[in-house]
């Protein structure tokens, strides 16, 4: 939030309204599990970090058109900037882009980008370098930032140091868009990713895919108020308990993805905290609206009041997460609905829906896997003993983690998988819900919802937005076949002397951005 | 004895035939394909399509079969699928780091085995027999990743003596690799050493019932000789082939004990690999795994062999 902005040329933001709400999210629940540290409010410059990062494969690659899981995307925002920042409210922050407006009618984008940066090699960072970068993410591209970048139509070079984006449909939340972690800057021409150079805190030292990360820093940060460390380790841990006795031993000083059932033994440890970051991540089950039984709307709210979201939220997460309203809004967002009733479980109630569509003696099949994420299965089998009680007879089939995503998401009527949490409220909306999008996973088909998503698209004031991004939460919630039972937050542990490691709204390790925020005390 | 040992070579080389025939069919059998989880909820089918193509998974099963065996045989392992890489490149260093732990723990648990077992054979009853035996039998029992937890839970963590990660890199010198890998060279040494030890005792046991042994003890040698030069000789096929499962085991069955300790293995990378539907890696480390216990067996086998004279002698 201390990044320079332009005056008061910005339409879609400005820095009253961010503090606002990033205050919100702060007062919302408790950031920090354990002890605080001194080293936490005065950052200090110097030291290599140890981080110990469950999310790496050995075919990762430094390229950003590949990027799928935490470590190359903390990787990723070591070495490289975007030209938006996601605050850790999800509202878009400058960065290589000193400034942002869109022209009236949200189709057409100007970004204005920062004059004093310097790639790793020397060279001024400049439009002909963003026009390149984004370009890699479209047309014929495996870019994992494909599918956001679909609705850009052009994008045109209108400075030395602008670039005017013209969308197919308007967006009035499109800086969000590229905010995504696959849309960092590199210079023009560049495709040697063995020998990555960015504008990022540090430059790559060593990388073994999969196995461990070298990153050191050789230069001065173009951010005053960040990068204070010489340097990283990064090794890869996939095994949760590894990684907490690697911290617990002090091999290491920071991991990601803490077991929640972990969490309350590692507050327990005079040196080490826990930072906890409310998010967007999600199970959800899908039950598609137009297969039987679940195109019967009764049928679905029995399915809706037959599960007990504070179990599942206490038993598989520890409580460590917030209860989901059947629409992907994490409570934790700004433009969460506080209105909307919360559907809790409620046998009666469900029974009732059951005898009103007439199928108090159907079966559900209820595909789930391990492949899907850590605890689908038991999700499946606690929502089945919950809807025991409410009279809804659910069979779980345990499908092989192989072969998960191939073979029965997006296939089968009734799926457990998840969703990750989106930059804009309007995005998640959008990818999941609209009629027609390829993972609208409960084949949801509604006009009314397409009008308003629509609407809200084209509405730049967020005053005006807000209401809109409401109503479509209300209709996901009362009409789609999506069962959103709870939000899970995102944990890091970290020793004490680390400092910088702060709440953010969207993913773990400060989304991404650890490497250019942490530092380490004394 | 020549004959016997080319039949035996012959054998192997068919066995490893047979194991590469095993591993492509059951890369075949995994469900899912390989496009489908490298794209995991990204997948769209156009994008799918390519990506099948680009994998040469149109092709049918046989003839990427043929051509997998025929550029084997020509030592090349091929491209991993994922990132394009050189399969052998990519599989070296691991390779080098699993031959490591195995010979680490190899150093230590052979002799300490052979030793410990002499000396239970020695005091047969005594207190050290019974303490050697009780102590290597529950460490055999305990599972692998349970004895590694504890090891890591009071070594590492509680008292803080030895570090819990084996996150080893190419440049690490010998001394820190050492004490890096130190604890789960200790776990692999529990967890091999009981099977070798036992049989030692017993084999040696049950030579030092035979006539000439009694011969040796009427002639009045000391019974560290009888053992050292009489009994351990005789009972040296069935502990040959003990150790060389054992070793094998080191080599192909470390998985659990890689993960545990973060130790950059082949065991590890195969199952990245399968986890990624990485085909060429997986059978790679399918064809290493196999050489090595076939090659462990073969010599384990010419040791026998030469270890006895009624085999040594035998000329048909």
């Amino acid at each position: 939030m201390t990044n320079e902005m332009t005056g008061g040329s910005l339409e879609s933001i400005n820095r009253r309204n961010l503090l606002a709400l990033g205050g919100g999210l702060l007062a919302s629940g408790l950031p920090v599990i354990g002890s605080a540290n001194a080293s936490e409010i005065t950052p200090r410059k110097g030291g290599t970090i140890r981080l110990g990062m469950a999310g790496g494969a050995t075919s990762d690659s430094l390229n950003p058109v590949s990027y799928t899981d935490s470590v190359p995307i903390a990787l990723g925002h070591g070495l490289f900037n975007a030209l938006v920042e996601c605050g850790p409210d999800n509202t878009p922050l400058p960065e290589l882009a000193a400034s942002f407006e869109a022209r009236p009618g949200a189709r057409e984008w100007v970004f204005n980008l920062r004059k004093d940066v310097t790639f790793s090699n020397g060279k001024t960072f400049g439009a002909n370098d963003a026009i390149y970068s984004l370009n890699m993410h479209r047309g014929e591209t495996r870019s994992g930032a494909a599918t956001v970048m679909k609705n850009v139509a052009d994008i045109k070079k209108s400075g030395d140091q602008q670039i005017t984006i013209s969308l197919r449909a308007a967006d009035a939340e499109f800086p969000a868009v590229l905010t995504d972690y696959h849309l960092m800057m590199v210079p023009e021409g560049h495709s040697d990713w063995s020998k990555p150079i960015g504008t990022g805190p540090m430059v790559i030292d060593r990388f073994d895919p999969g196995v461990r990360a070298v990153l050191k820093r050789t230069r001065d940060y173009w951010k005053a108020d960040r990068g204070f460390l010489d340097g990283a380790e990064i090794t890869v841990i996939g095994d949760s308990s590894a990684r907490l006795s690697a911290l617990i031993s002090g091999q290491i000083d920071a991991i990601n993805r803490v077991d929640p059932k972990t969490v309350s033994l590692l507050a327990r440890s005079p040196n080490h905290v826990v930072a906890r970051s409310p998010a967007g991540w999600h199970p959800i089950i899908a039950m598609t609206c137009d297969r039987a039984p679940f195109d019967n709307p009764d049928f679905r709210q029995a399915m809706k009041y037959g599960i007990d979201r504070q179990q599942i939220l206490k038993t598989l997460f520890s409580g460590l997460g917030s209860v989901g309203n059947d629409h992907p809004i994490a409570p934790s967002s700004p433009f969460f609905n506080k209105d909307l009733p919360q559907i809790a479980y409620d046998p009666d109630r469900a029974k009732s829906f059951l005898a009103k569509a007439g199928l108090s003696d159907m079966h559900v099949l209820m595909q789930t896997s391990d492949g899907a994420f850590n605890g689908a299965v038991d999700l499946a089998t606690l929502y089945q003993a919950s809807g025991v009680k409410a009279g809804l007879k659910i069979d779980v089939k345990r499908e092989p983690a192989d072969g998960f995503w191939t073979n029965v998401w997006l296939k089968g009527s009734c799926v457990v998988s998840y969703w990750g949490g989106r930059p804009s409220a309007t995005q998640m909306l959008a990818v999941g819900y609209e009629s027609g999008a390829p993972w609208n996973l409960s084949h949801y088909n509604d006009p009314r919802f397409d009008q308003v998503l629509n609407a809200a698209r084209g509405e730049i004031d967020p005053e005006k937005r807000q209401p809109l991004i409401r109503d479509m939460q209300e209709l996901i919630s009362h009409n789609a076949g999506a069962v959103i039972p709870i939000f899970r937050d995102y944990l890091d542990g970290h020793h004490r002397k680390v400092g910088g490691i702060t709440p953010h709204g969207l993913y773990d390790f400060c989304n991404g951005r650890i490497l250019e925020k942490a530092w380490l005390g004394a | 004895m020549l004959i016997i040992l080319g039949k035996k070579l012959v054998a192997a080389v068919l066995t490893l035939m047979a194991a590469s025939v095993l591993i492509f069919a059951g890369t075949e059998l995994l469900p899912g394909d390989l496009a489908g989880s490298i794209l995991q909820n990204n997948a769209t089918p156009e994008t799918l399509a390519q990506l099948r193509l680009d994998l040469k998974l149109d092709q049918p099963a046989t003839v990427r079969f043929m051509g997998w065996v025929e550029k084997l045989a020509h030592g090349d392992l091929g491209r991993s699928l994922t990132n394009d890489q050189d399969v052998a490149t990519e599989i070296a260093p691991r390779l080098a780091n699993t031959i490591f732990l195995a010979t680490y723990a190899a150093l230590v648990a052979v002799p300490l085995a052979l030793g410990l077992g002499l000396i239970t054979a020695l005091y047969q009853g005594r207190w050290i027999d019974r303490i050697a035996n009780v102590g290597s039998l529950m460490a055999i029992s305990f599972p692998e990743y349970f004895l590694a937890y504890l090891l890591i839970k009071i070594l590492a963590v509680d008292l803080g003596l030895l570090p819990s990660l084996a996150n080893v890199a190419p440049d690490t010198e010998l001394g820190p690799r050492l004490i890096l890998t130190l604890l789960p060279m200790i776990t692999l040494v529990l967890g091999t050493l009981a099977h070798m030890l036992r049989m030692t005792r017993t084999a040696v046991l049950s030579i030092m019932e035979r006539p000439f042994i009694e011969m040796a003890i009427l002639k009045g040698l000391p019974q560290w000789q009888i053992i050292s030069r009489h009994a351990l000789p005789n009972a040296l096929a069935p502990i040959v082939s003990v150790i060389a499962l054992n070793l094998g085991y080191l080599v192909v069955g470390v998985v659990v004990v890689e993960t545990v300790f973060v130790y950059p293995g082949l065991g590890q990378l195969m199952v990245d690999a399968v986890g990624k539907h990485d085909v060429p890696v997986v059978q790679a480390c399918g064809m290493i795994f196999a050489t090595a216990f076939i090659g462990l067996n073969l010599l384990a086998d010419m040791i026998t062999i030469i270890a006895n004279p009624r085999l040594r002698r035998q000329t048909q």
